[in-house]
């Protein structure tokens, strides 16, 4: 795929946090592209960096960090260290974030019409009329049932689920081709998150929006997205299309985290558990994050992988990748 | 071991000073009951793991207070081997309360952040008489090591520690008191997934070694379908379906069961279509009538709006509630 056609293309973007104690490497060299209409899940444990990469896509990063090096290219063009102005145009427009709690993304004191027609009028010169329309319609879109009366409405009048929809309209409502989504569905219930789930499919396939499902979670990106990221202290350490990683996951970290995942075929049994904790990104130690905790980890891993394709469609940072497939 | 009979709670929100006074002055004031618990029988044999699943708002996590004796039922009974708890008196009580330990979700509010480990640990086992000062340090250093802290780590606090750590104290500070069941509260949906392992493992070596009962109150399905010899599902305050757990998880019968299965991800199912379960989980403040899901049922009966179904047998240790299995 050509970065042209990408919706969105980081390439090489680090992000660091300048704080007393020393550097914090958040985010130290992370590539990956998002196509038109396709959901990329971005999965990590916490600490991995992974929202703080979603937060330099949009701009959200506030001192002591900032992204150092790389490129964020959004069809085509670069976003790093634009002005604010031109940020503000991107960001709500082109570009829109889903939190993970909308109680927090949501302002508790305005009803959702007088938020939902900001969000328009920042944006576009319609009537107040016209964006109110807008939002009407996008309410409609994310299924939040008789959706004029729902605008009179404050935050508080609606159920977790209700707001996190509200808060999926709202990015939805200047049409978007990228939206983040930063763990949408970690505090709904299973029922909830299905609703969630399968309106953002249906937005993907419909309106050729594309989205970075940033999540913990591998059974959520399992059935929801086309191809996966796994990052592990600040790298994205394995990537590829969804089953091609869930069947044959060549990286010890990516084997580790779907062998942790309690499921039919583990009942009453051990689960395989990787040895240790997640680094600490400060003073992070060079060569492989993951060599302390890693089986196969030997004295070439005190050298940094590179970037290595060894299967089709596949990414790889590792010295000792498995590349048969899992029994 | 345990027995709950007709186990209801129902918390009344009695009117406040203004509200009297409002009232008095010809204000329509009512008072608001929440019926957490609607009679609800589980019985719980000895070295069991019973899972107890259900959404927000289904009354699982005041049963398992319940069960642990930290709230009172508000009608009903808990039976511990076959004694009413609330008919012990002196010794007897303590002794039964001592045996029933609780662990929470959260790691961080449920431990106190200005004791030490050793005395978070160490508190209760010499209160009660289970050690002696003198052989209060070995007993902190063998109930550390036996939750997989390194005990040299007994003069910190709990803010030194990671996550998943902190959850082990927890672990550590309900066994310290030797108890032989253990109510874990969603004890394990604020870890990572590998530390969520990493617990889980643990959780199976205790039983084994020290032959716990547990309750298990989780809304992932699939940590409950690893972890559980028996599931119970709650929908707002009743059980809707009791059954071991490979049958269940093979078979579920009762709809809302088969739409929790359905909605819930797991790594098998790919890029699959979403089909979601209509409608908001109601308040408990105003259940439905008769069946509580059947507003949200596919298969509702006119029957079902007017009488609640009662958990019958459907095949030798499996219960549902169900009016579509009376044929």
């Amino acid at each position: 795929m050509a970065a042209a056609h990408a919706t969105l293309a980081v390439e090489g973007l680090k992000t660091h946090f300048f704080t007393k104690a020393g550097v914090v490497k958040a985010v130290d060299g992370v590539s990956f592209e998002v196509a038109r209409g396709e959901i990329m899940g971005l999965v990590g444990e916490s600490g991995s960096g992974k929202s703080v990469t979603g937060f330099s896509i949009i701009g959200l990063v506030d001192p002591p960090g900032r992204v150092v090096e790389g490129r964020i290219l959004h069809n085509g063009e670069d976003v790093v260290g634009l002005d604010g102005e031109r940020m503000r145009n991107l960001r709500g427009n082109r570009i829109a974030m889903i939190f993970q709690d909308p109680m927090m993304t949501l302002n508790p004191v305005l009803r959702i019409e007088t938020q939902m027609v900001e969000a328009v009028l920042a944006h576009s010169a319609v009537s107040k009329e016209d964006a109110r329309g807008m939002a009407r319609d996008a309410l409609g879109q994310v299924g939040i049932p008789s959706p004029d009366e729902r605008l009179r409405a404050y935050p508080h009048q609606f159920s977790g689920g209700m707001r996190q929809r509200v808060a999926i309209a709202i990015a939805l409502l200047n049409k978007p081709d990228l939206i983040i989504a930063d763990e949408p569905t970690t505090a709904l219930d299973v029922t909830i998150q299905g609703q969630i789930l399968y309106e953002a499919q249906k937005l993907c396939r419909e309106t050729g929006t594309a989205m970075i499902w940033i999540t913990h979670d591998l059974a959520v990106v399992a059935g929801l997205a086309d191809r996966i990221c796994v990052m592990y202290a600040g790298r994205i350490v394995e990537q590829g299309e969804t089953g091609d990683i869930l069947d044959r996951p060549a990286h010890p970290y990516t084997r580790g985290l779907i062998g942790s995942v309690p499921s039919r075929n583990t009942r009453g049994g051990r689960l395989f558990q990787i040895p240790g904790m997640t680094p600490s990104l400060l003073n992070l130690a060079p060569g492989c994050a993951f060599r302390e905790r890693c089986p196969e980890a030997d004295g070439a891993c005190i050298v940094e992988p590179g970037t290595s394709h060894p299967l089709p469609g596949r990414e790889l940072r590792c010295h000792h990748p498995r590349l048969e497939a899992a029994p | 071991m345990i027995e709950a009979r007709g186990v209801s709670k129902r918390f009344v929100k009695t009117p406040d000073l203004a509200a009297r006074i409002a009232g008095r002055l010809g204000a329509a004031v009512h008072e608001e009951t929440v019926h957490a618990l609607d009679g609800v029988n589980i019985d719980i044999a000895r070295g069991e793991v019973v899972g107890l699943v259900g959404e927000s708002g289904c009354g699982k996590s005041t049963f398992g207070r319940i069960v642990a004796g930290i709230m009172e039922p508000t009608e009903g009974a808990i039976l511990y081997r076959g004694r009413d708890l609330k008919t012990l008196q002196g010794g007897e009580a303590r002794e039964a309360a001592l045996q029933v330990q609780m662990i929470f979700q959260d790691p961080f509010a449920s431990l106190n952040p200005r004791m030490r480990v050793e005395d978070i640990v160490g508190e209760a086992p010499l209160l009660h008489g289970i050690v002696s000062r003198s052989g209060r340090g070995d007993y902190i250093d063998a109930t550390m090591s036996r939750v997989g802290l390194d005990p040299a780590f007994k003069r910190r606090y709990p803010h030194q520690f990671s996550g998943g750590q902190r959850q082990r104290i927890g672990i550590a500070r309900a066994l310290a008191v030797k108890p032989e069941f253990l109510v874990c509260d969603e004890a394990v949906a604020a870890l990572d997934v590998s530390i969520q392992a990493q617990v889980l493992n643990l959780f199976m070596d205790l039983r084994r070694d020290l032959d716990l009962t547990y309750l298990f109150i989780s809304h992932d399905l699939s940590v409950v379908e690893h972890i559980s010899d028996r599931v119970v599902i709650m929908y707002l305050g009743r059980v809707v379906e009791s059954s071991p757990a490979e049958p269940l998880f093979a078979a579920p019968n009762h709809p809302y069961t088969k739409a929790l299965l359905a909605g819930a991800p797991t790594l098998d199912a790919r890029r699959r279509i979403y089909e979601p379960v209509k409608g908001e989980i109601p308040s408990p403040l105003d259940p439905p009538t008769g069946c509580h899901f059947h507003p949200r049922c596919p298969h509702a009966l006119p029957r079902c709006r007017e009488e609640a179904p009662a958990l019958k047998e459907i095949a030798p240790g499996r219960h549902s509630a169900c009016h579509l299995n009376d044929g």
